[in-house]
């Protein structure tokens, strides 16, 4: 349970460490909260001989709003985010969904970037991401700079679109519409454990009172976090009763492919999928003005 | 391969202390076997157990989870430094009269992520001393104590912090 050796840097800026992955790509890992990755280092499921602590890279600490939306750092801790005013007024999903995350102990620590380069399927993140439309600013060893969405950062399991000497820079959340509703519900064997299953969903409604605007994340049940399209679809432009949200919720099933492992089966995850689709679609359209 | 050695200098529980350690070294290893603090304990060393919490900058972290060289001019406050003057800190006193432990390994642990918690709401409701515990395993499962050590802390706290300060003249 002790991690093999490794050489140690502490960057105070991106400038360097995009020297330092330019000079160590693939042999070097980021460190950010360590929360995901000190434990597979522990259990030697990772050994990168050089390890960059980005934690002294205080530029990349922020939770900034301007008028469309969110920008947070890729460093800013979960906790930061948990307390924000600013998050909780500009994107209450996000505020809802975090709080879901780990620990106290862990959110003290774990950042929103690592979290998300962490990607992994069950994490509360990617799927807020996903339900919010983020976006991701990578910036390279070069100096370029890319933006991603949610689909094209995920590509499957502990799998991200980030090349070895790329850094997960900021991300971008998107506000919700005026007037939009959400909710976060999960279902975790005991709380703070990664989920079963988890769902994050918005429900925008137009003038009449018809879905307008209707977005399922998914996680636990597949590679990545994901969208439910047929839900999504089957809501949208209904008036958002108890049975057309049934309907809709019927629909996950033929979206998902969950895995089975020894917490559950993959038939108990799409039960459990589908009835807290439905309940999350529920409360978001109470919320929806 | 080992790789170099570097020097660490933090405060803990107020008291400037430096080491030599790789910078593979845990935190928590760092406090026990260079520093021979040894309250803090480990159980998991991969961050499931929480027996290792510690404050880091007055925030509860897991110590196997963070290097010792990242606290590196960091103030840490260890389970050794919550008793003043022989006395013990309301949370400790509180696990002890409700028995909130059963072998005690897990203690330290719970009481660094209790002592946290309650700075942070000093008169939680039960629904919230949950979660917080959450963190923290107690393989003997003897939560209800630890719940019920929690809400006298609490109370202890507030009552201590209530308590009207006594001014004593001067004989002139």
């Amino acid at each position: 349970m002790k991690p093999a050796p490794f050489d140690y840097f502490a960057p105070t800026s991106v400038d360097e460490v995009r020297d330092l992955l330019a000079q160590y790509g693939d042999d070097a890992k980021i460190l950010a909260g360590g929360q995901s990755l000190v434990p597979v280092m522990a259990l030697r499921l990772a050994q990168p001989s050089v390890v960059i602590d980005i934690n002294h890279v205080h530029e990349l600490d922020y939770i900034r709003a301007d008028a469309h939306g969110l920008a947070i750092g890729a460093i800013t801790r979960h906790r930061a985010v948990e307390r924000s005013t600013l998050v909780r007024e500009k994107a209450p999903l996000l505020s809802a969904g975090v709080e879901w995350i780990g620990h106290p102990q862990i959110r003290n620590r774990a950042t929103v970037g690592g979290s998300l380069a962490h990607a992994d399927p069950a994490a509360e993140l990617p799927a807020l991401a996903a339900a919010l439309e983020a976006t991701f600013t990578v910036t390279h060893a070069s100096g370029t700079k890319r933006t991603l969405k949610a689909d094209d950062f995920f590509v499957s399991y502990l799998t991200t679109a980030l090349a070895a000497d790329d850094l997960l820079s900021d991300i971008y959340f998107p506000a919700l519409p005026a007037g939009a509703g959400w909710s976060f519900v999960e279902v975790a064997r005991r709380h703070g454990d990664f989920a079963l299953v988890g769902v994050a969903a918005i429900v925008g409604l137009d003038g009449a009172g018809n879905c307008s605007d209707v977005r399922v994340a998914l996680f636990g049940v597949a590679p990545t976090a994901v969208r439910s399209p047929r839900a999504e679809q089957a809501l949208l432009g209904q008036q958002p009763g108890e049975q057309a949200i049934a309907a809709a919720a019927a629909e996950v099933a033929g979206d998902i492919e969950p895995p089975a492992d020894v917490h559950a089966s993959s038939a108990y995850r799409i039960y459990v999928a589908t009835n807290l689709v439905r309940r999350a679609l529920t409360e978001a359209a109470q919320r929806a003005q | 391969m080992a790789s170099k050695k570097q020097m660490i200098e933090l405060t803990v529980n107020g008291v400037h202390r430096e080491g030599l350690a790789e910078p593979r070294r845990t935190l928590a290893d760092f406090l026990r076997d260079d520093l021979g603090l040894t309250g803090t304990h480990l159980g998991c060393e991969h961050g499931v157990c929480g027996a290792c919490t510690v404050l880091v900058n007055g925030e509860a972290v897991r110590s196997c989870l963070m290097f010792a060289v990242q606290a590196n001019e960091q103030e840490v406050t260890t389970i050794e430094g919550l008793a003043a003057g022989g006395k013990l800190h309301p949370v400790q006193a509180a696990f002890w009269e409700c028995h909130g432990m059963q072998c005690g390994f897990c203690t330290p642990g719970f009481v660094m992520s209790v002592y946290a918690f309650l700075k942070e709401n000093p008169d939680p409701r039960e629904e919230e001393i949950r979660p917080a515990l959450s963190g923290n395993l107690c393989r003997c499962t003897g939560y209800q104590n630890i719940v019920d050590a929690v809400r006298l802390a609490s109370e202890k706290m507030q009552a201590a912090a209530s308590e009207p300060v006594l001014v004593t003249e001067q004989a002139v």
